[in-house]
């Protein structure tokens, strides 16, 4: 005969306990579709009554206007990222996967590099945006301009690529290197046939997501892209370059209702952007994993 | 990873016939080499600069102001357009005094209240895409988490001050403040509720914003926990809600305070969000969680503009010691959830499949 100690829950307590998890589960899920649902459906709301298509085909007169020289230049910074920090942290991650040398312990070298990667992912982007400023803005003489805005941006997003980089390769199968090993190549062409080639999907995957996050960045671009009203000029010195955030922060809060309907625009285009970028890269993952798994 | 070269067979064996360009091959991996590192050392030496950058131009202010910067709280640019005075050596503008704790102070409780919302949040979610929900409806809703960490920080700020604010002031705060008791703790929620811009609407707007980081990390580790162990709990008769606080989450739990900790730094070093929900009120400490009050990055995004027109550089150097205030307690938040991880890492990796 067993002895219940009084300490022990009753049946009905511990059942009811479930049923508060499972309302617990149920309603955090709920904090987070309500409000992603809220701020899109927000942003369409306030954007769709004043919403004219020559927005993407007229010049911004700031408060008033249209929105094209913003779309083409937040499109040029995210062309400059790619290259930028698309070329930089992709090879970083290819390093720290692949080529970095093992130390005497049996890890990976690079453990700086590594380091400084996490602790970059973190930094506070308007730290960076302020010394882009007295740097390079004010410091180089380079002025407002497409240069420091996209090295500061691709600063801030070369840990978010080499992290996915990194991430991809390592969901390579070991034998895929080995066979190209055997198969005589050498560790440049395997990497370039073999290896990089079939995290490439993880790899495009990681620049969408960093391309999402510059695109949609406000404070490293305030004090070095400047702001312009005309379309971005070739010149990556010298010439201030527009991009749509910039019309969110400094057009919601002025007096006239022209000024709110170039801010809210610029809302509904960027997260049509952001949510171009999410999809194309989901895409990528589900087709990528489909394959895989046939695959096997 | 370099695979072992095995090592070469004595036997006599039909040679291999020699790859063409051999040499060709070895510039590549040459290439290969040089171009990693030197891709690796690019985002060294950038961040290496930033930091240097900081120090250089924090030094001034530092010199004038010294620790007292971040214990002091007022902020006086002075009067840029009249005379100059010499303090410690460095030239400043007659009668500036800069102080940076009521914005350190509204940077802790900011994400102090971030933290709070968004860890239960986060861990609900995880548990309800991976264990209470079926596959197809786990991976549509999922998306949603990324959708959140996806939308540009500077419409969520727009969201929050033109939608959640208002209906928080009008519909919500006032019920909270009206029937709380005036007991320690509780008595910051009650008084003036304002026109929701401030303190808690700048924590809630934050913990939305950091959701996606705990909530996509937790929602891998309690993938990674094996299925054994919880169905072992469960043949012993455990509810789910048991195994979840017993088995899953003690499991994964110093990966999750990691993950915690990476939110909470990027909760630190939000600027756009909160400079347009915060009400950015400089020098003065929030007296109910309503007030109005600004943070460190806030405050830089906000006045480093005005902080130009000062001639003698004094203010742009004030906004370089905040800046690096600001870096230093980020470089150690995010170094602490590193340690964390890592460990978490380390310790969840040689359990892998049951």
């Amino acid at each position: 005969m067993s002895v219940v100690p009084a300490s022990y829950p009753s049946t009905r307590w511990r059942r009811a306990k479930v049923g508060l998890f499972r309302a617990f589960t149920i309603l955090a899920l709920a904090f987070v579709i309500g409000p992603a649902l809220w701020i899109i459906g927000g942003v369409v709301v306030k954007a769709v009554p004043g919403w004219r298509w020559n927005v993407l085909t007229t010049l911004s007169q700031g408060t008033s206007g249209g929105l094209e020289n913003a779309i083409v230049g937040t499109l040029l910074l995210m062309l400059g990222v790619t290259v930028v920090a698309g070329s930089i942290g992709i090879l970083t991650g290819i390093y720290l996967a692949e080529i970095a040398p093992p130390t005497r312990r049996g890890r990976s070298s690079g453990a700086v590099v590594r380091v400084v990667i996490d602790v970059l992912s973190g930094f506070p982007s308007i730290v960076l945006g302020y010394v882009g400023y007295v740097a390079l803005v004010v410091g180089l003489h380079w002025g407002y301009s497409f240069l420091p805005a996209v090295l500061i941006l691709s600063l801030m997003v070369i840990p978010y690529i080499a992290k996915a980089t990194e991430s991809a390769l390592h969901q390579v199968p070991t034998s895929y290197r080995e066979g190209a090993e055997a198969l005589g190549m050498s560790l440049g062409y395997g990497l370039r046939k073999v290896v990089v080639r079939s995290a490439l999907p993880g790899i495009v995957t990681g620049l969408l997501l960093a391309l999402a996050i510059a695109g949609g960045e406000t404070a490293p671009l305030l004090y070095t892209a400047g702001a312009s009203n005309t379309l971005p000029s070739i010149a990556p010195l010298h010439h201030p370059v527009a991009y749509l955030t910039y019309y969110v922060w400094t057009d919601w809060n002025q007096p006239m209702a022209s000024a709110h309907v170039v801010s809210y625009d610029a809302s509904l285009i960027l997260i049509v952007m952001v949510l171009t970028l999410l999809v194309v890269s989901r895409v990528i993952v589900a087709r990528t994993q489909r394959h895989s798994e046939s695959a096997r | 990873m370099t695979v072992p070269s095995t090592p070469r067979s004595t036997t006599p064996v039909a040679r291999a016939p020699r790859v063409t360009g051999a040499r060709r091959h070895r510039r590549e991996d040459r290439a290969w080499r040089i171009g990693g590192r030197l891709a690796t050392i690019l985002p060294v030496v950038g961040f290496a600069f930033v930091m240097i950058v900081l120090a250089v131009k924090a030094w001034p202010a530092f010199r004038v102001s010294g620790l007292g910067f971040i214990t002091h709280s007022a902020w006086q640019p002075g009067n840029t357009y009249g005379g100059t005075q010499r303090v410690h050596g460095v030239l400043i503008p007659q009668g500036a005094t800069y102080g940076a704790w009521p914005m350190l102070l509204g940077t802790l409780q900011t994400s102090a209240i971030a933290l709070l919302v968004a860890l239960p949040i986060s861990i609900g979610t995880a548990f309800a895409l991976t264990e209470r929900l079926p596959k197809w409806l786990s991976a549509p809703l999922g998306f949603f988490v990324e959708i959140l960490a996806g939308v540009p920080s500077v419409i969520i700020g727009l969201w929050g001050v033109l939608v959640l604010g208002p209906f928080l002031s009008r519909d919500v705060y006032p019920i909270v403040a009206n029937h709380l008791p005036n007991v320690p703790v509780l008595r910051y929620f009650r008084g003036s509720v304002g026109y929701g811009e401030g303190l808690l609407t700048s924590g809630l707007v934050l913990g939305l914003m950091i959701v996606p980081v705990i909530a996509s990390t937790t929602r891998d580790l309690f993938l990674q926990v094996p299925p054994l162990p919880k169905e072992g709990a469960l043949a012993l008769g455990m509810t789910d809600a048991e195994v979840a606080r017993r088995v899953t989450i003690p499991w994964v739990r110093s990966g999750i305070i990691g993950a915690t900790v990476l939110g909470l730094g990027r909760a630190l070093g939000e600027t756009i969000a909160v400079a347009m929900v915060s009400g950015s009120v400089l020098g003065t400490v929030a007296p109910n969680v309503y007030g109005t009050m600004t943070t460190i990055a806030a405050t830089i995004v906000t006045q480093l503009d005005s902080a130009a027109t000062d001639g003698t550089g004094f203010a742009v150097a004030t906004l370089a010691e905040a800046g690096l205030v600001l870096a230093i307690i980020s470089v150690v938040v995010n170094l602490l959830a590193r340690t964390i991880v890592r460990r978490a890492g380390r310790m969840a990796a040689p359990v892998g499949r049951a």
